[in-house]
């Protein structure tokens, strides 16, 4: 088990004190929302196709740390990739973040999002780094609203609430 | 209570150290750190005489109730019954028919939902909830309403999170007819004047229900002072099982109503042309409870007892003005719920930090606290906050706890300086 407070790294921390990408974008061809209503985190992705490529990527919202910071540095490092290249990431996130992918020992195109990878031992936490994966994912493919509570996403699960 | 644990407490100074080594659970380790437990409005602990009634229970004692006539089904039966009219001693009910076990307050709540409001309530008629209500007070009612064509109205709050008992009281009409009232807000702490509200309601002709939830870990239940129709609460908010807790009801109220669920118990006699009903307590009670929980909560409520209400209370209200003056202290933290009666309960916001990364970066520390909206979003919306951290106290909880509480909460605001 990693120790969790690796989780607060500077560079977490970093990235959601200053944000990169974050605002609208004007000339959008692709965007999302992305709203898990169990913490209230909410964010909207947009991004812009030149060709094949992420040409330009934003997004803005409100939530905790670790979404904040997973959506930031989604956008610096899905810039410029292909959609098949974007897809490729959002899957291996999302397979870090479940304890699927061990980024240790397996291959992988994640590079500094192994920041990440500390959540996996914080279930609750899961669905936050993983939101903005999932708005990219809804974004890319025009579901135009993704939802960490929607029955077909595959980290669906009940939290308890008192 | 056969305890000698609990019963060194009783007619001494209250000593916070004896009752924790009662509670085996509060010397685990959190990633190495002591366990600071404050998420007792969650769940509170139980207790090492609990958890042997629940062992003795199971290894010497166990069998169906009510329906077997050889030894066990006997003893388990009898046991049973013990158990409910020590909830009924509890909340000083007239007759111990009036307790219902239930497997929570939801489930108690959902009772009267379907029992009384499904048979007594019509359409046009209003029910009288308030913003201060935990989403089991609410959702049963608002399914009733849906089903029914009733009519929710809600009494508002105001910056302190007290209700506003001048609206409360506009809100009544001639369409008036059930008002379901927490007795203790689980998100604020807030103690609600349930006693006049009660008189109020029945002044003109309306039954009220109690969610006593949060009320009953902290607060000397007399429901016949009250005058309440119903009261609920949960055993494991009072350190006993989780699966059980009890609804009280008038008789009166609880003969008119109609049974919730069928099933084997509820009956008298059964033809597939008729079924007669069985007698209160039981024509609530359908297929076999969880016995061995009914009988850990009947054990929790004798260590409780033994420790007493009062004394809990005067703990718990010191722990609470503690943390409550020594968190005003912290720049950059706002306290939700400043009701002049609360308990127990201290609701926060530290600027700048969600509270996931609040309750996170506490956990780190060993603390438990609860983050999100608590299952009382009307509350957050009135606050408009999406949520907040709650720490919440119980009587096995120290001074050197809250110290540890506000450390925690100055390393988060240092974390995101």
């Amino acid at each position: 088990m990693s120790d969790p407070k690796a989780l607060y790294q500077e560079v977490i921390l970093d990235h959601n004190r200053k944000p990169r990408n974050y605002g609208a974008l004007a000339d959008a061809s692709h965007h999302a929302e992305g709203h898990n209503p169990l913490c209230g985190d909410h964010i909207t992705m947009a991004l812009r196709l030149d060709g094949d490529k992420v040409g330009a990527i934003a997004f803005e919202g409100e939530s905790c740390a670790i979404c904040k910071a997973s959506a930031s540095m989604l956008t610096t490092n899905v810039k410029g990739k292909s959609r098949d290249e974007a897809e490729v990431l959002i899957q291996e996130f999302r397979d870090m973040a479940t304890g699927k992918l061990d980024v240790a020992s397996e291959p992988h195109h994640l590079g500094r999002l192994t920041v990440f990878g500390g959540v996996r031992d914080l279930p609750t936490r899961v669905k936050c780094a993983i939101l903005p994966w999932h708005t990219l994912h809804a974004a890319l493919n025009s579901a135009g609203s993704t939802s960490t509570e929607s029955e077909q996403d595959p980290m669906h699960a009940p939290i308890g609430d008192a | 209570m056969k305890s000698a644990s609990a019963k060194r407490t009783v007619g001494a100074a209250f000593d916070v150290q004896r009752v924790r080594a009662d509670f085996p659970i509060l010397d685990i380790k959190v990633g190495g750190k002591p366990l600071v437990y404050l998420d007792n409005a969650a769940s509170s602990q139980m207790p090492q005489p609990v958890i042997d009634r629940l062992v003795r229970y199971q290894r010497e004692q166990h069998a169906n109730i009510h329906r077997g006539v050889h030894y066990l089904s006997e003893t388990a039966t009898a046991e049973f019954e013990a158990a409910r009219s020590k909830l009924a001693r509890f909340v000083n009910a007239r007759e111990e028919r009036e307790v219902i076990f239930t497997s929570g307050t939801t489930e108690a709540i959902n009772l009267v939902a379907h029992g009384y409001g499904r048979k007594f309530i019509a359409t046009g008629d209003e029910i009288i909830l308030t913003t201060l209500e935990h989403h089991s007070n609410i959702v049963p009612w608002q399914m009733l309403a849906e089903e029914k064509g009733a009519k929710i109205r809600v009494v508002p709050v105001n910056d302190a999170g007290e209700l506003l008992v001048d609206e409360y009281e506009k809100l009544f009409n001639e369409h008036t007819r059930f008002v379901g009232l927490s007795h203790m807000s689980n998100a604020l702490g807030t103690i609600n004047p349930v006693k006049s509200m009660i008189a109020f309601a029945h002044a003109r002709g309306v039954p009220v229900l109690l969610d006593g939830a949060q009320a009953a870990p902290h607060i000397a239940i007399d429901v016949q002072d009250l005058d309440c129709d119903f009261y609920a609460f949960s055993g494991h908010k009072l350190c006993g099982p989780t699966g059980i807790g009890m609804l009280y009801g008038k008789a009166a109220q609880l003969e008119r109503m109609q049974p919730f669920k069928g099933g084997g118990d509820m009956i008298l006699s059964v033809t597939f042309e008729k079924t007669t009903y069985n007698t209160i307590p039981h024509k609530f009670e359908a297929g076999t409870p969880p016995i061995a929980a009914a009988i850990g909560l009947g054990a929790a409520i004798d260590y409780l007892s033994n420790i007493g209400l009062e004394t809990i209370a005067a703990h718990e209200l010191e722990l609470l003005d503690y943390a409550t003056s020594e968190v005003n202290k912290l720049p950059g933290v706002r306290i939700l719920g400043t009701a002049e009666h609360k308990a127990a309960v201290l609701s926060f916001i530290v600027e700048g930090v969600h509270p996931h990364d609040v309750g996170t970066l506490l956990n780190q520390d060993g603390i438990a606290v609860r983050t999100g909206h608590h299952c009382a979003q009307p509350v957050m919306r009135r606050f408009k906050v999406p949520a907040t951290s709650r720490a919440s106290f119980a009587f096995y909880n120290t001074m050197a706890e809250v110290d540890a509480l506000v450390a925690g909460i100055r390393n988060v605001q240092k974390v995101f300086a």
